[in-house]
Parts: C-alpha cells; sequence; structure tokens
C-alpha cells in the first residue's frame, strides 16, 4: 500500500486554516507512518458505492461539489481500483454523517485544498474492497479462487470464459463481510486516474437541469430574508413592520438573535414579496457600544502597529545582522491589503424543515458537521435527528464554511418557528456583499539587508491583520499570540534566508473575518514573491534563475515547477515593445506552483496576454481538472487586483453595495489564454484548489513593473 | 417715470451693446448665449452627459463614473449581441429594479460627443459648435433641434429618470425642461450663436 | 397582484403577480424554471439571462409589467435550437463548467452572440461576454468553447 501522506505533510495538513488540530480519531493510515498505527477506521463500501440493476455504479462523494471538480475526481479514484466501466458511473453528493468525515480532519468539510489529499487513499480502498467482494462472489458460485479472476469494465472474468456482470453480484456482494486489507493498483495500472476525464455534471450545469441550493423548492415552502444591523454586533430597538406586513403574502416578521447582536427575519411566500417587506421595515438600531470600524483609520492604526515587533512566529539567526549592512543595500518596503469578499455566484442561502421531534436540512455547505451540529443546537434536537442534505454550491471560495454556522443557524432559527414549514433563508447579494467573514486587510513592514552576494542576508517582516481563528472554536490553535494563517506564506518559505524574522500583531477589530481561497497566502506570497523579484532586478538577476539560486535545495517541488515553466516560457525572452514578463511561484497547501504572465498596459489596466503555469501537486488524478483548476484559480486570484476589489468601511458601515461598488474579474480582466503544464509526479495527490490563487497577482505586478519602473504595493491596483 | 424709464432701458441697452458688439453679431445675440448656457448646463449634466460619450463605453451615476458590468458601444451604439443596452434597459424606467428606461436606449453616436477621450466635458464653446453642426448632429436644423428638446423620449426622460437600486431618485438637470425647451426656443431665435474660442 | 400572459419557450403561461416583480422570480418560482439564475438582482453578473424577442435580456431587472407580449426564451430551451445545442456541446466538450452557476447565463449571453455574430473574433467574444461574471473564472474555456461553437453554426441561425 502506498503511504498518503509523510507524517510532515499531515502535521502541516492539520495546522492549516479550515480545521487544524482536530486529530481525527478516523486516521485511515497506513501503518508504514506512524510507530503506533491507531485503529484504521472502517468505510464501509454501501456507504460510498452502490451498484444498480441497470449497471449503473452510483458513487457518494463525502464532499461538497462546489467547482472544483471532487464529484468527478473522487469517483475516477474508486472506479478505478473498482474496475468499473466509468461511462456507467453517476456521482451523489454525501449527507451529513459520520463515515464521510474527511479522514484526517475528523469532521465532514470541504477546504483547505484537502479533498483528494485526504480521500485518495480512502477511495482507493474502497474500491479495492467493493471489487474484492464483488470478485468473492463470482469465485463462489464458479467455485474458483478470487486469485483466478480478474475484472475489467464492471465485468468479472473467470476460468474458462466465464463472466459475470457487477450488477449481476451486487445483491449478493452486498451481503459479503467487507475485507480488512484489500490490496491496491500500481500506479502503472491505472486506467482512469491520471487521464484527462471530463466532467460528470458537466451537461446537467449547461441545460439548466443542475439544482443548487437556492433551487430548491419543497411543498409549501416559504422565503426568508433577514434585515441585518447596519453595523457588526448592532441590536434592534424597535420595529415597525406595518408596511411590511401590508404587502400580500407576507407570514411574519419577527426578532431574531445573531452570534453578536440581533436582526429581524422577513417570512413570505415568494422571494420578491420578502424583499420588498424587508424594504418596508422600519427599524431603529441601537449601535451603542459596538465598535464603528473604518478602513481608514484601521489602515492609519495598522502602519503605527507595524512599526514595531509583534509577537514572534519565526526567529532564524539574528536579524540585528541587518546593521551590518549599509542602507544602500536595504529595502524597507510597507504592503497594504483590503478586506477582501468572497461573493460566490450562488448567494448564501439554507433551507431548513423543523418537525418537533425531527428537522431536515437542504443546505449547500462546505461544513457539513458543524453546521448540522448548529441546527441541531438551536432546535433542541440531537445531531442525528436532522437529516442534512448537501446540495450542489454555486461556488464557496471558503465562505460557506463559517466556525459560526451562521447561515444555517438564521435559517433554524425561523424553521424554528415556523414548525412544520419548510423555510428558504437567502440572503441577496447586498446581504452577501455587507455580511462580514471577509479576508482580513493586513499590513505587512519588511525590511531586507541585502548581502554582498545579491541575496537577501537579513529579512524583518511584520505582519498586522486580524486573528482568523480568535474567537472560534479552533482559537486553541493559537500559540504564543500567533495565528498561523496570517503569516503562511512567510513564515514557512522555503528561500533560504539565514536571518530571518518574523513577528505579528493580532488587532481586534468589530468587522466578521474568514478564510478566504488560500487564506494568509493570498497577502503573504503577494509580499514575497514582488520582494524577491525586486531583489532580483537590483542583482540583475533572471526572476526565475534568481528564486533557484534562492531556494533551499530541498524545496524539490518547488524546484521542478520553476525548472517546468523555464522550459515553457520560452516566449518571455522575445517579447514585444509595451509587453513584459512577470514570474511567481509559491507553494502552499503541499502543492506548488511558478507562473510566467505577459502584460501589457491597456487603457490604465493591465492587459494579461497569457499565462504560463507549471504546477506540481504530485499525482494528478485528473489532468483535465487540474487544468481546469488552475486556469479558474488564476482568474480568481486577480480579484486582488481589479480596481474595484475592495471593501471598505466607513464608521461603521460597509461603503459597497453590490457588483456595482465591489466588482470581481470579468472576462477582459484575466489572462486570454493559460497553459498548464504539470510535472509529472507519481507522490501522493496534493491539492489544486487553492495553490494557484496566490501566485497570480504578484505575477503581474512583476510584469507591471518592468514595464513601469514602479513597485506596487497596495492592493487593489487603482492606479498603474 | 417709470413707464419712460421702462421703455429706455432696452435703449440704454443697445446702446451699450452696439458699442460693444461687432458690426456683424445680431442684436439679440447676447440674450442668446445667455440662453445657450442655460442649454448648456443641461447638456452637461449627468443625465444627458452620460450618453454622450468619445469613448466606446457610457457612464453612469453623478459622478459619471464608467458603466458597470463593462458595456460597450457597439458598431451602432446600441450595444452588442448578447449585451445589448436593452438587455437591460426597456421602454420605460423600472423603479422597482433601479435601471432607467426610455424609448430605444442606446449611446449617441460618437458625432455627438460631449466629452473628450479622458471623459471631460467639452467646453460650452465646442459642445455648441457640435451641436449646431448638421454633419454631425444628424442634420437637424434650428426646429429640428427646438423640436428635440421639447419632444424627443431620451431627452424627456433626464427630468423622469427613474430610482436607483438603493430606492433612491435619480438627480434632474439644473433647470426644469420647461426651462430648458424656453432657453433652446431663445437660442435658437437668436440665430443659435456660440461663444467664441475654445 | 395583476394577471398577465407570457409566451415562454413556445407556450403561453398565465401569472397573477405584482407587477413590479422582476422576470426572474415569475420564471424560478411561478414557473418552477430554476435554470436561469439569481446572482445579484442589478444586471451587473448575466446569470439571469434570457432571451426576450430574440435580445438577450437580464431578467432580474426587468419588471414582468414590461415585458408585454415579446417571447421569453430560457436556457431550458436551448437544446431545441440549433445554435443553442452548439454552445451547449461545445460546452461540454470543452469542460468549460466548474461549480456552474453562472453558465446558464453563459450560454444565454454566447446564443446570442453567435446569433448575431456568427463567427467573431476575439474582440467580439470580450466585448458580448465581457458583462456576464464567473466567479470560478472559467473565462478562457468560455472563449474556446465559443470559437468551437462558431465553427459548428452553419450561417447564421
Amino acid at each position: 500500500m502506498q503511504p498518503a501522506l509523510s507524517r510532515r505533510n499531515f502535521i502541516q495538513l492539520t495546522t492549516a486554516a479550515t480545521g487544524g488540530l482536530l486529530i481525527s480519531l478516523y486516521l485511515d493510515k497506513p501503518s508504514a507512518i506512524a510507530q503506533q498505527p491507531p485503529p484504521p477506521k472502517v468505510y464501509p463500501p454501501d456507504a460510498f458505492v452502490h451498484v444498480r440493476r441497470d449497471g449503473h455504479i452510483v458513487i457518494t462523494v463525502n464532499r461538497l461539489e462546489f467547482g472544483q471538480g471532487v464529484q468527478t475526481a473522487l469517483p475516477m479514484i474508486l472506479a478505478d481500483e473498482m474496475d468499473a466501466d466509468w461511462s456507467n458511473v453517476i456521482a451523489e453528493l454525501a449527507p451529513a454523517a459520520d463515515v464521510y468525515k474527511d479522514p484526517m480532519f475528523g469532521i465532514q468539510r470541504v477546504g483547505g485544498s484537502g479533498s483528494i489529499a485526504h480521500s485518495f487513499q480512502q477511495y482507493r480502498e474502497l474500491g479495492a474492497k467493493a471489487r474484492a467482494m464483488l470478485v468473492a462472489v463470482a469465485a463462489e458460485r464458479w467455485k474458483v479462487t478470487p486469485d483466478q479472476c480478474r475484472t475489467e469494465n464492471s465485468v468479472v472474468y473467470g476460468p474458462g470464459n466465464r463472466t459475470a456482470r457487477y450488477a449481476e453480484l451486487a445483491d449478493d456482494a452486498a451481503r459479503k463481510p467487507v475485507p480488512q486489507n484489500v490490496k491496491l493498483k500500481n500506479a502503472s495500472e491505472f486506467r482512469i486516474i491520471g487521464k484527462r476525464v471530463p466532467r460528470l455534471d458537466s451537461r446537467s450545469k449547461c441545460d439548466g437541469s443542475q439544482k443548487f441550493g437556492l433551487d430548491l423548492d419543497l411543498p409549501g415552502m416559504k422565503i426568508a430574508l433577514v434585515a441585518h444591523p447596519p453595523v457588526f454586533g448592532g441590536r434592534v430597538k424597535s420595529i415597525d413592520d406595518r408596511d411590511a406586513r401590508s404587502l400580500d403574502g407576507v407570514r411574519d416578521v419577527f426578532e431574531i438573535p445573531l452570534a453578536k447582536g440581533t436582526a429581524v427575519a422577513v417570512v413570505a411566500d415568494r422571494f420578491w414579496t420578502a424583499k420588498q417587506a424587508r424594504d418596508r421595515l422600519k427599524i431603529d438600531w441601537d449601535l451603542s457600544g459596538v465598535e464603528q470600524a473604518d478602513t481608514v483609520q484601521l489602515l492609519a492604526r495598522y502602519k503605527q502597529m507595524a512599526l514595531a515587533d509583534g509577537n514572534v512566529a519565526l526567529n532564524r539567526g539574528d536579524v540585528k545582522a541587518m546593521e551590518q549592512i549599509s542602507r544602500a543595500n536595504r529595502i524597507i518596503a510597507e504592503y497594504e491589503f483590503p478586506f477582501l469578499a468572497h461573493a460566490p455566484m450562488e448567494p448564501l442561502n439554507a433551507t431548513v424543515k423543523f418537525e418537533g421531534d425531527k428537522a431536515e436540512a437542504w443546505v449547500p455547505s462546505q461544513f457539513q458537521t458543524m453546521d448540522q451540529v448548529v441546527i441541531a443546537e438551536v432546535l433542541g434536537l440531537k445531531p442525528d435527528k436532522v437529516t442534512f442534505h448537501t446540495e450542489f454550491a454555486g461556488g464557496g471560495f471558503g465562505r460557506r464554511a463559517t466556525t459560526d454556522s451562521h447561515i444555517p443557524r438564521e435559517a433554524a432559527l425561523i424553521a424554528k418557528r415556523l414548525r412544520g414549514t419548510p423555510v428558504k433563508l437567502i440572503w441577496s447579494r447586498e446581504d452577501d456583499v455587507r455580511g462580514g467573514y471577509y479576508r482580513p486587510m493586513h499590513v505587512h513592514r519588511v525590511e531586507i539587508g541585502i548581502g554582498r552576494d545579491g541575496m537577501p542576508a537579513a529579512w524583518r517582516h511584520v505582519v498586522v491583520g486580524q486573528s482568523l481563528l480568535a474567537g472560534t472554536p479552533f482559537a486553541m490553535m493559537i500559540k504564543d499570540g500567533v495565528d498561523e494563517t496570517a503569516v503562511e506564506g512567510t513564515k514557512d518559505t522555503s528561500y533560504n534566508i539565514p536571518n530571518f524574522r518574523v513577528t505579528v500583531h493580532h488587532p481586534t477589530v468589530n468587522v466578521p473575518v474568514l478564510w478566504w481561497r488560500s487564506v494568509g497566502h493570498t497577502h503573504n506570497a503577494f509580499v514575497m514573491e514582488t520582494l524577491v523579484d525586486e531583489l532580483a532586478t537590483r542583482a540583475k538577476v533572471d526572476p526565475i534563475a534568481y528564486r533557484q539560486k534562492l531556494l533551499k535545495a530541498d524545496a524539490k517541488k518547488l524546484h521542478s515547477v520553476l525548472e517546468l515553466l523555464d522550459q515553457k516560457s520560452g516566449w518571455r525572452k522575445t517579447l514585444p515593445r509595451g509587453r513584459a514578463a512577470g514570474i511567481a511561484c509559491h507553494e502552499s497547501f503541499d502543492t506548488a506552483v511558478a507562473c510566467a504572465v505577459e502584460v501589457s498596459i491597456e487603457n490604465k489596466r493591465p492587459r494579461i496576454h497569457r499565462a504560463t503555469v507549471a504546477v506540481n501537486c504530485g499525482l494528478a488524478v485528473n489532468p483535465l481538472t487540474v487544468e481546469s483548476q488552475f486556469q479558474g484559480g488564476l482568474g480568481f486570484g486577480l480579484t486582488q487586483l481589479v480596481a474595484k476589489g475592495a471593501i471598505t468601511l466607513k464608521d461603521g458601515h460597509i461603503e459597497q453595495r453590490n457588483f456595482d461598488g465591489y466588482a470581481p474579474p470579468y472576462i477582459v480582466d484575466v489572462p486570454v489564454t493559460i497553459d498548464v503544464h504539470i510535472v509529472p509526479s507519481t507522490e501522493p495527490p496534493t491539492g489544486c484548489g487553492e495553490p494557484p490563487v496566490p501566485v497570480i497577482s504578484p505575477a503581474v505586478v512583476n510584469a507591471l513593473s518592468r514595464l513601469t519602473g514602479k513597485r506596487y504595493r497596495t492592493l487593489p491596483l487603482t492606479i498603474i | 417715470m417709470f413707464a419712460s424709464i421702462r421703455l429706455l432701458t432696452p435703449v440704454f441697452i443697445l446702446a451699450l451693446f452696439a458699442i460693444t458688439i461687432p458690426p456683424a453679431a445680431k442684436p439679440n445675440a447676447v440674450a442668446g448665449l445667455a440662453a445657450w448656457d442655460q442649454v448648456y448646463s443641461v447638456l452637461v449634466s449627468p443625465r444627458c452627459i452620460n450618453c454622450h460619450t468619445a469613448t466606446n463605453y457610457p457612464q453612469q451615476g453623478d459622478d459619471r463614473h464608467r458603466h458597470f458590468a463593462n458595456v460597450v458601444r457597439g458598431p451602432e451604439g446600441f450595444g452588442v449581441p448578447g449585451l445589448n443596452c436593452i438587455s437591460c434597459h426597456q421602454e420605460s424606467n423600472a423603479d422597482s429594479t433601479g435601471v432607467p428606461g426610455g424609448s430605444s436606449w442606446h449611446l449617441a453616436p460618437l458625432s455627438m460627443q460631449w466629452q473628450d477621450v479622458n471623459d471631460r466635458p467639452m467646453s460650452s464653446a465646442a459642445v455648441c459648435r457640435a451641436v449646431t453642426d448638421r454633419s454631425k448632429n444628424e442634420d437637424m436644423d434650428r426646429p429640428a433641434l427646438l423640436k428635440h428638446h421639447a419632444e424627443a423620449d431620451l431627452v424627456l426622460w433626464a427630468w423622469n429618470p427613474g430610482r436607483r437600486p438603493d430606492g433612491t431618485m435619480r438627480t434632474l438637470p439644473p433647470i426644469s425642461h420647461q426651462e430648458f425647451v424656453a432657453a433652446t426656443r431663445a437660442w435658437v431665435e437668436a440665430g443659435t450663436p456660440c461663444p467664441k474660442g475654445r | 397582484m395583476a394577471k398577465y400572459r407570457l409566451s415562454v419557450n413556445g407556450s403561453e403561461k398565465a401569472v397573477d403577480v405584482d407587477p413590479s416583480t422582476p422576470l426572474l422570480w415569475i420564471l424560478r418560482e411561478e414557473l418552477k424554471l430554476t435554470g436561469t439564475k439569481y446572482g445579484c438582482g442589478i444586471s451587473a453578473c448575466g446569470a439571469c439571462t434570457v432571451h426576450v424577442d430574440g435580445v438577450a435580456t437580464r431578467s432580474c431587472v426587468v419588471p414582468v409589467s414590461l415585458i408585454g407580449k415579446r417571447e421569453i426564451v430560457t436556457i431550458e430551451a436551448m437544446a431545441n435550437d440549433p445554435v443553442g445545442r452548439a454552445v451547449q456541446n461545445a460546452w461540454v466538450e470543452k469542460d468549460v463548467v466548474q461549480c456552474g452557476y453562472c453558465q446558464s447565463g453563459q450560454i444565454m449571453s454566447a446564443v446570442a452572440l453567435l446569433k448575431g455574430t456568427p463567427h467573431p473574433t476575439d474582440t467580439d467574444i470580450e466585448e458580448s461576454m465581457g458583462g456576464n461574471l464567473c466567479r470560478c473564472a472559467t473565462y478562457v474555456r468560455i472563449r474556446e468553447a465559443i470559437t468551437t461553437a462558431s465553427r459548428q453554426i452553419k450561417g447564421a441561425a
């Protein structure tokens, strides 16, 4: 059996943003790794794969599908080991249940780019076990040994030209005991894994038939909208709902508690009625005692804080070596990053039906276990009394995984009052843009002392930004005042910096914050990769060559992608006037990425003609998915550069309302073409959801710097 | 006595102007120019100038920022297939959703641009020249200009611009439509004089 | 509340609704056609795009009272349209979708583009699709799929 992950990877993953140290009781790790292997949890194949009489094979996916392609990739893994006929495979999303928890994290969730990384081994074993059970039945019927049988495309072949289809064997196979140990394929035997397999959900997403959480329709269902306080934590003082209730189809208007503060729920027969009724509410808000955050003031405050060291995240060597370096050979740089909203295309929603002794919920959720627990809590039930369906989600990027499960909580509170009636809670786009849970704003202050060899000899790095984990169930992961998610990408850099001091301040601000696709890497990679580029420019060394020299020798994945990028980006050498190339590389979630972009300036905006990306994600289970994730992830990453890519607050109020004020990247903002190159590897697969995001913004800005001679350290990029 | 002062005042004014105005100018040119000032103030107000751009995009809002969602002019000023002006703008205002509307919503042709490529409004003299140039104004003569200001649906729209998505009413041009028409008439009757200079 | 008779995908549908209701919500809630999506409600994202008398229209901002007798066609009818079919097939061939939520609108916009300009240049594609938002950023593959579809379509639709 092949090891799923090294111990180093495991520890990294468990301290990653989205869930960390919930050490799983369900480690499904092979004994090759641990000295004392914990008893492996048995995953019953029948919870994951069902062979129908008509030959279709339904594979249950223990993850939310929200674009990343997991509803195709995980079934591929299982189907390959099972020797199933891929053309008959159907994927389904698992409801919330113990057996569907992430084997590493111990809760059912999607995040940390861990779906394939954590479930690769698991789904392989499930497929192999399912196969073994089918073969056992055939062997028994034919009175031969399993070794005398082979399988291919949902058929068991026995001696003497005997055949039996999986569909014929399935019922009996289900009664067989699940084998404890199974032999897995050698990589050379893969028939599906490693192939460019088109997505299973393509057609339904092209013909309007795919249902998302927001599309749910149940008999008697009502729509609920919530009027939230204009400042986080505000409370309802009084409500005048006469105007609202006068509308035909308004069912109820009432106050609900929030995690902080209170709000007003409006329930109506239809969305438009609920929206109009909410618009007509006259609510007097009590905003006393809540901090009215203001981004202009926060920026000034953060810059002041950055002048002094914070809590120590890393201290290597002695940064006092800086003092030996003349001012002429120092770089002092201050970076500013705004709040960012995730803004997934499908507005947030959750549907709950409460029936007294049980409940049912339909949620496009990244955090099924937590959401189920919270719904149960609100309704006074045990979690297993809440049947929780995972709906397809229109994007998420981290937004559908909140530690307070605030969306399902609101839905449950409303459903509780409307007992017996299913209630669909919808957050309008305005609610979403203004509702908080942003990527926090940050300031970085960096001082670099450049050695005689042009390499950084001393590096002092101060980060200022809210802690994502403080005040959440994961707060215990904060050690010595350092929330690792704020410094990931800097502290764990593979660049060889001998005297390196990284400290962080975590101010408390009345703005709810959350992990945003690639989390701390979003800002840390930008700082590191623009500064390293500046160093390369000063040293008059090619930016790829400089990075290769600066990287530690054992940063194998990063070296491999820089090499591959160098090979594939020969176009860098022959660019026409007015165009420049920009380079960036970064490793996050165990996947290394290097990127080259070709940029010109058109209409005062960066025009990205092309991007070439090299990826090392270990074994690429589905190279087509990997390609899509990298093309898409680069585009998503450009949210950081677009001119209207900032959430700002004035006197506690969010200044943006919708996509008119907060405008994510459109087609004109992303590269025209993106070619993706995967380093061939048989190492265990690592994630592709988040790794693309951190590299694109620094790559583009590095190209701009070559065009204009300016440095860009304030995001979003409003002036070039 | 007052009556005679009233009668004499225009005489004094005319005498004054006779000294200061070059002989070729019409006697009511000053009044005409004053009327044009009024007309110009409307033309460069957001409700009008936002669609009289020199670029391949319209503007929106009182701050005249580039219209969101990357909408473009298209070959005829009606947008492009898939993203026409009328993809969103209907034949009348949609107050419930905050989208203005009028008859055949579209951009004024580039010949009718009243701002430069950097989105800066052109001077009064430049706009006046453009508006009175029949090779640029779709061949409107003076009576046609007056009729256009008095009756054209998209012009009238400026005084009934509807609600924004946030529920507030869009601001109106600086003078009423009635005053705008009266000023246009006065300007037309004065022979549509234009200020001198750039 | 007011009664309207709407032409939707070739059939007449009678609804009794608040006149200010955007067409989007009539389609989704009254007629249960959920293929057309709510993304923003202010016509900034294109997820709600349908065709009204052949014109790509953002249904989230058009009150039902302004529709009249015009013919509405939604994503659900694209499989019955030769250009629609070509676009959908190209979308599947090029593995465009990720989360898929924006794709009904993308396809409706692309179909309108190809009906108006059967052989669009890269600039045509960029301009016509320029107002359709995709948070998964599938734009690169959208470009490829439109180019592919345009090769399948013989002449104007």
